[in-house]
């Protein structure tokens, strides 16, 4: 199975269900490389449907503060891509089978090579990718080479983008739409923006069937609750790392936050 | 009227050659295309050229002279001319842009305006313009520039803008222009980003190019007039590169030998510098703060630390059309040490009466590099901005007690 058609499948499946796909964020190599495997992992287990990998930057713009810090650190400890294609392989050898896909700028995709690191990743057992500085005019080269390997495409689109634009981005969307739900950075918060259903709606509209996912600021259950009907998907990033930093990264406190969010879907099994 | 060189046609629009480009989140694609609208139509409207003109003559003390180095260039063998950018309003060719692109988000109805700084000059020149139109003034600096810019950092608080010091990576410029973007992305919709170089996404480099052009329409007029002819070679210093795109923009189609003058740090083999070009193993072809050009980076794509005496020239990333220009050999591309510099600071202030801004003195150097090697060659150096700033870093290099301004 490629990565575009594991993605497609988690989607499918969750459609079926008639409830919304949960994606987590984790960044490789935090708080180090050991931990951030087994960490993914025990998300896997505990019921996540799709997981993004960070693969840290040094400059990541647009992230919040929580993402930078944690990023920032991995790097500090000399996590590079080829540490995380690695973890991607452990984590495929102890038999996590969910999808995985690499969320990280356009730079250290140029700097590995753009053929080489789309064969690596599909080697490793990646199956997608999101590169949230590649806007669909610059995005074309990429999104094409990982479709001919078949990794899945998950173009973003933001609040700021108008109906014709975002019909566009979805078009080139092999896995998901992931729609921004604010004009901002990463970051949880405590409420959503109050045009969020509204903005989902759109999107869903304007994106003829491909799914779309929302995150920016996803952080608790009666967030998921809120959006259970609305989205295709729902992406808890910042929230899930203030969680891990909470806890001591403790897997179980870890799982739990993930089975809490799992059980406020409407209608899946508490 | 007052003249300015028209932005180039692009082959691929917002590209010079395979350089430039708009690499950023989507929600600022349309606030790019707003701007990139709102700056074509302004520069064909007489009404924003009028006022433009009337702000820099009036306000800035434009047209800024050109004064020859006899001294200095006695001294070297050669003719020196410098291009005064330093008697500029704020004392540096950053107000130039900064004014043209306030007026332009008045005109896009903005009241807020974020900038990032690093020697503290564009953030000035912003704060500045912001005083002088009743727009809002959020400053990103690095806490590391601030450290060694205080008068300016002091400068910008009196001119009412609000300075946010940047704790992240680096603490320099760099990391002034992440957080500025970071904060365009979250107010995007009430907020014009008021980027002080001649890099980031698309139109940007454009934007900043034809505002700073003035420099070499006025610097290519005044050595007709004052000297009979061009000059041999043009000199300029580059960080991101505004102030030698401004010059070189008016020389492009002359016999006009130019150069630009990288930061050389502590020597390129010490790997503790700013040369993005002249570096061929860590300056390579990347993307950095919305644009695809040459980046000091690692195997691995990560961003490296620069390191300039000169915080206006201590960024990892060039501006794509200097990439291209390069890559066409138009212009030429060079290195400074800090020490060269220094140097040329010292020899300037005792032979001509002139404190040059360090990222200056750094092309002062390279001119006087050149003269040795060309005996009375006629050199044209932009002389981007005076040295008051710098004067706590210069006293601690040369060994002076510190002092507080």
């Amino acid at each position: 199975m490629t990565g575009i058609e594991a993605v497609r499948k988690v989607f499918h499946k969750a459609r079926e269900a008639r409830r919304p796909a949960l994606i987590f964020y984790w960044p490789v190599g935090y708080p180090d490389l050991e931990a951030s495997v087994r960490i993914v992992a025990a998300l896997a287990q505990a019921g996540a449907d799709l997981i993004e990998l960070g693969l840290p930057f040094s400059d990541p713009l647009a992230d919040g503060p929580v993402i930078q810090r944690a990023t920032q650190r991995a790097l500090e400890r000399g996590v590079r891509t080829p540490d995380v294609l690695e973890a991607v392989v452990r984590l495929r050898a102890i038999g996590v089978a969910l999808p995985l896909c690499l969320m990280t700028y356009v730079n250290p995709i140029i700097a590995w090579g753009v053929p080489r690191f789309l064969e690596e990743a599909a080697q490793a057992g990646v199956d997608g990718l999101i590169v949230p500085d590649l806007p669909l005019e610059e995005a074309e080269e990429l999104r094409a080479a990982a479709d001919a390997i078949g990794l899945a495409w998950a173009p973003l689109a933001a609040p700021t983008t108008p109906d014709e634009r975002l019909a566009r981005i979805a078009a080139t969307a092999t896995g998901f739409l992931y729609l921004v739900s604010v004009t901002g950075i990463t970051g949880a918060r405590d409420r959503l923006p109050p045009d969020g259903i509204l903005q989902l709606r759109r999107a869903r509209r304007a994106a003829c069937g491909v799914p779309v996912a929302i995150g920016f600021g996803i952080s608790r259950p009666e967030h998921v609750r809120e959006l259970a009907f609305e989205a295709d998907g729902l992406i808890i990033g910042s929230a899930l790392i203030q969680h891990g930093e909470a806890c001591g990264f403790d897997e179980e406190a870890l799982s739990a936050f993930v089975r809490a969010l799992r059980e406020a879907v409407p209608g899946s099994p508490a | 009227m007052i003249r300015l060189i028209s932005p180039p046609i692009q082959e691929r629009p917002g590209y010079f050659g395979p350089y430039g480009g708009r690499y950023v989140p989507e929600t600022l694609i349309p606030a790019l295309e707003e701007l990139e609208a709102a700056f074509r139509e302004a520069v064909n409207d007489l009404g924003f050229l009028r006022e433009f003109e009337d702000l820099l003559r009036t306000y800035v003390g434009r047209p800024t002279p050109l004064t020859e180095a006899r001294r200095l260039g006695e001294a070297v063998g050669a003719r020196i001319f410098l291009k005064r950018e330093d008697l500029a309003h704020t004392g540096a060719h950053k107000i130039n842009n900064a004014l043209g692109q306030a007026l332009l988000a008045k005109r896009l109805g903005k009241r807020r305006v974020v900038a990032e700084t690093g020697a503290g000059q564009h953030g000035v020149a912003t704060a500045t313009a912001c005083a002088l139109l009743g727009l809002e003034c959020v400053i990103y600096m690095g806490t590391a520039d601030m450290a060694r810019q205080r008068p300016n950092v002091f400068r910008m608080r009196l001119l009412g803008a609000e300075v946010r010091p940047v704790d992240a990576g680096s603490q320099t410029l760099k990391d002034a222009i992440n957080e500025a973007i970071r904060d365009w992305v979250t107010n995007v919709r009430t907020t014009h980003y008021l980027l002080g170089s001649a890099l980031g996404p698309h139109p940007y480099p454009l934007i900043v190019r034809t505002f700073q052009s003035v420099i070499g329409v006025e610097a290519r007029a005044q050595m007709l007039e004052q000297f009979g002819r061009l000059p041999d070679v043009a000199v300029a210093c580059v960080g991101g590169g505004s102030n030698a795109i401004g010059l070189f923009a008016a020389f492009l189609e002359d016999p006009v030998e130019l150069i630009g003058v990288e930061a050389g740090g502590e020597g390129i083999s010490s790997g503790r510098h700013a040369t993005r070009f002249v570096d061929g193993d860590r300056g390579r072809l990347g993307v950095l703060h919305g644009t695809r050009t040459y980046v000091l980076q690692d195997p691995w794509g990560q961003i490296l630390d620069t390191h300039s005496i000169s915080a206006g020239l201590d960024y990892p990333a060039v501006g794509p059309e200097h990439a291209w220009l390069r890559d066409r050999k138009r212009v030429h591309y060079t290195a400074v040490t800090d020490a060269e510099a220094l140097a040329a600071f010292q020899s300037l202030a005792r032979l001509e009466g002139i404190l040059p801004a360090l990222e200056s003195a750094h092309a002062v150097a390279e001119a006087m590099r050149l003269a040795s090697a060309r005996p009375g060659a006629w050199i044209l150096v932009n002389l981007s901005g005076r040295g008051d700033k710098d004067l706590e870093t210069v006293a601690k290099a040369l060994g002076e007690a510190p002092f507080s301004v």
